[in-house]
């Protein structure tokens, strides 16, 4: 089978342990992690996981299937880039005698659709939200002028599809 | 006051208590229907120990020789009795002596909760004195754990901890609980668990998957059963029976399925797997609808996946969703309860009887038996045989034993040739195949059954994995049947060796002690069959004394188990020899 892009999305209760129960499930088949994002979710008291990952369908599937089993995970999905709406963010540090001296910088500022975060004497801080390969093409652009710090953050995703979890959330509150 | 708040206040016990957190973990226990646990105490567990010393007329407690034992005797406890095992010990080296068990316990289902102490808070993460992160370690081998810092917390994880390890698929659950939670007080009430918002323990079944799958068995010309331990779990052998009999398809069960259908019913045609019966496993390629119930494929059981059914349809009842598509694919899934989904199968599914297809299990069976099971058990040369003694057994307690095994050799003949009557009376490590199981799960399953007949039934290799053990069973008389089938190998490793390393016994060659003497040692009444002129009448003697008993029987050194699959081979290449 085929490997892809896969967005995992875990819906789970705020529990400290659960991100170690969910690593290991990934771990136990060696596939890497190559993003993760815990945040709060459209619902109260509800988690959000973001995971991304490279693999076959087939694998995707089982491994939300054991990511479903665990006792806090609510609820979990697999989709694909075409079925999400997902962005990354990313901190540029730059030393802030480029902005004056090198022209291009601007440009690349402009071109970028990126923002001044702050200013300082020393460097200012340069943030972009995107894809990852708009991301990565401004990394390359102002990399000849030297980038002091650089951090991308992990995929966050909405899907396209709605996703029944308030109803699952009332279906227990009603038994 | 809504009615969902006065349900809640009918649960509660009577009254609010002050009580330290030590305290209101016997409570939680009491009040969980738990009058027996198993463990070893230590530092961080002492205040827990202080009050079952208190409680010890409400609460008994087994000191085991080591944590492994346990988990172990509390496995066998659960797997007879079918209710939660509980196993206790300290922080450190208590806790991490319960992984196996627990490892155990999840990969064959057992209800199960282990409780261990924990350095007090302020000291985590200090690398303490017997300190360790023992959620950490036991997350992959747990359904679910949870450290407990604080002594309010007591009441709801402990209902939480056995809710859990209880429903649904089960499985064990671990509690950590800091040693400052035990010491301090709470306001105790205790209000059981009846559910936890992000746990769907039963899936709910689906009719029109169950009408599919009915439609698809009456269709069948030549439909299988393969049950495993759900049949058991579910408490479902009435409803499989029914639907067996009625729609009279053969049935075979895998080694944790065993003893959930009579093995003398006519329709039960034997064991599925590596070691499993000719018929069974050839025959896994030649039905056109395979229904697999309560089962999860595991690969002793398919051989090859590639091979494995190809020409079947396949239907799969089951009440864990991860399971369905796992292993082999599933033409149609039947979600839930095996008690619940087969009894609504029942009514939907023609009467039929398959006589042609049943005689090709029989044929089979008759190849089977002129090539290995007659040599096995009615054996001819002067070694004695393991099925043999298993048959002996057999005979001697009228197929009504609780046969607990160990892993190995004696494991696979003991399944293959043990006869039940009675569910719930095959005790063995299926999964994780721990070695050292037998003799401390034999423990628990006589004091959970204490009217049965529990005959554990252990290689020379096993057996000395947790022998210390014999200590319980001499201090509180346990009366249990203790056979080593002593062949001074390591069997199954060696027979490998034989097989497929050229006869390169590496390390599987044991220079063994006297067994007897060392139960002597122990005041266990015991007795060696070296002869076959002996072994009946030294077997009747085992099963008619009313004590302890340790049977010795050496058995020829070089036996193989045979029919036997190949590692990664199909089931159809099954060897006879």
């Amino acid at each position: 089978m085929e490997k892809q892009w896969y967005t995992i999305s875990v819906y789970s209760e705020n529990n400290v342990g659960l991100l170690n129960r969910i690593s290991g499930i990934f771990l136990k088949r060696h596939i890497n992690i190559e993003s993760l994002n815990v945040s709060k979710s459209e619902i109260e008291h509800v988690s959000k996981f973001t995971i991304v990952i490279y693999s076959t369908e087939d694998w995707a599937r089982k491994i939300v299937g054991q990511i479903e089993k665990q006792i806090e995970v609510i609820k979990a999905y697999y989709h694909t880039d075409e079925d999400t709406i997902y962005q990354e963010s990313a901190l540029f540090k730059i030393a802030s005698d480029l902005l004056f001296d090198e022209r291009q910088i601007q440009n690349i500022i402009k071109e970028s659709n990126s923002q001044i975060v702050t200013v300082a004497r020393d460097f200012f801080v340069l943030a972009k939200t995107g894809r990852r390969h708009e991301i990565d093409e401004m990394h390359d652009a102002l990399e000849p002028y030297g980038i002091m710090q650089f951090v991308r953050s992990g995929r966050i995703a909405v899907t396209k599809a709605t996703m029944p979890i308030t109803s699952i959330l009332e279906e227990f509150q009603n038994q | 006051m809504n009615t969902e708040t006065l349900k809640k206040e009918e649960n509660k016990t009577a009254k609010t208590i002050r009580v330290s957190g030590a305290e209101a973990i016997i409570h939680c226990l009491l009040a969980e229907g738990v009058d027996l646990i198993y463990g070893y105490p230590g530092g961080a567990i002492m205040p827990v120990y202080d009050e079952l010393y208190k409680f010890q007329d409400k609460l008994t407690h087994i000191l085991t020789r080591h944590e492994q034992g346990a988990t172990h005797a509390a496995q066998g406890y659960a797997r007879v009795s079918g209710k939660v095992g509980v196993a206790m010990a300290t922080s450190g080296p208590g806790a991490t002596n319960l992984v196996t068990g627990l490892a155990d316990a999840q990969i064959d289902s057992t209800p199960m909760v282990c409780i261990t102490g924990q350095v007090p808070r302020h000291l985590l993460g200090s690398d303490a004195f017997q300190e360790t992160d023992i959620v950490g370690i036991s997350t992959p081998v747990t359904k679910w754990n949870y450290q407990i810092t604080k002594a309010s917390e007591i009441p709801e994880i402990m209902a939480k901890a056995f809710y859990i390890a209880k429903s649904g698929r089960p499985g064990p659950v671990l509690v950590d609980i800091t040693k400052n939670a035990q010491f301090d007080e709470l306001d105790f009430t205790y209000e059981k668990c009846t559910g936890v918002r992000s746990y769907k323990p039963v899936p709910k079944p689906d009719i029109k998957a169950i009408e599919a799958a009915a439609d698809m068995i009456n269709a069948a010309k030549k439909p299988y059963i393969v049950f495993g331990q759900g049949v058991i779990l579910g408490e479902a052998e009435t409803e499989l029976k029914a639907f067996v009999e009625k729609s009279g398809i053969p049935a075979a069960w895998t080694i944790l399925g065993l003893s959930a259908m009579d093995t003398d019913h006519p329709l039960n045609v034997g064991m599925v797997g590596m070691h499993g019966n000719y018929g069974p496993n050839v025959l896994t390629n030649e039905c056109d609808v395979l229904i697999a119930i309560g089962m999860r494929f595991d690969d002793r059981v398919t051989g090859n996946l590639d091979t494995y059914a190809k020409q079947a349809k396949v239907i799969h009842f089951e009440i864990d969703p991860a399971e369905i598509n796992k292993n082999v694919k599933a033409d149609i899934a039947v979600l839930g309860n095996a008690k619940e989904t087969l009894d609504l199968l029942l009514p939907l599914v023609n009467k039929n009887e398959h006589k042609a297809w049943r005689a090709e299990f029989d044929k089979k069976y008759q190849i089977e038996y002129d090539t290995v099971i007659k040599k096995d058990i009615q054996p001819t040369k002067e070694g004695l045989t393991m099925g043999e003694v298993i048959e002996q057994i057999n005979i001697a307690s009228g197929h009504k034993a609780v046969v607990v095994t160990d892993v190995g050799q004696h494991q696979m003949i003991a399944c293959r040739y043990a006869k039940f009557k009675q569910s719930k009376s095959n005790i063995t490590s299926g999964g994780l195949g721990t070695m050292g199981f037998a003799l401390p799960a034999a423990i628990g399953a006589k004091m959970g059954a204490m009217e049965r007949e529990v005959v554990a039934i252990i290689g020379d290799g096993g057996y000395q994995m947790t022998i210390q053990e014999l200590g319980v069973i001499f201090q509180h008389n346990v009366p249990v049947k203790i056979v080593v089938l002593n062949n001074d190998h390591l069997g199954m490793v060696r027979q490998w060796q034989e097989l497929f390393f050229e006869s390169r016994y590496a390390s599987t060659v044991m220079t063994n002690p006297d067994f007897v003497k060392i139960a002597e040692g122990y005041h266990i009444k015991s007795r060696r069959v070296t002869e076959r002129s002996d072994l009946k009448d030294a077997v009747e003697e085992m099963i008619a004394s009313k004590d302890p008993y340790f049977l010795e029987v050496r058995v020829e050194k070089e036996d193989n188990v045979f029919p036997m699959i190949p590692s990664g081979a199909s089931v159809s290449d099954i060897r006879l020899k």
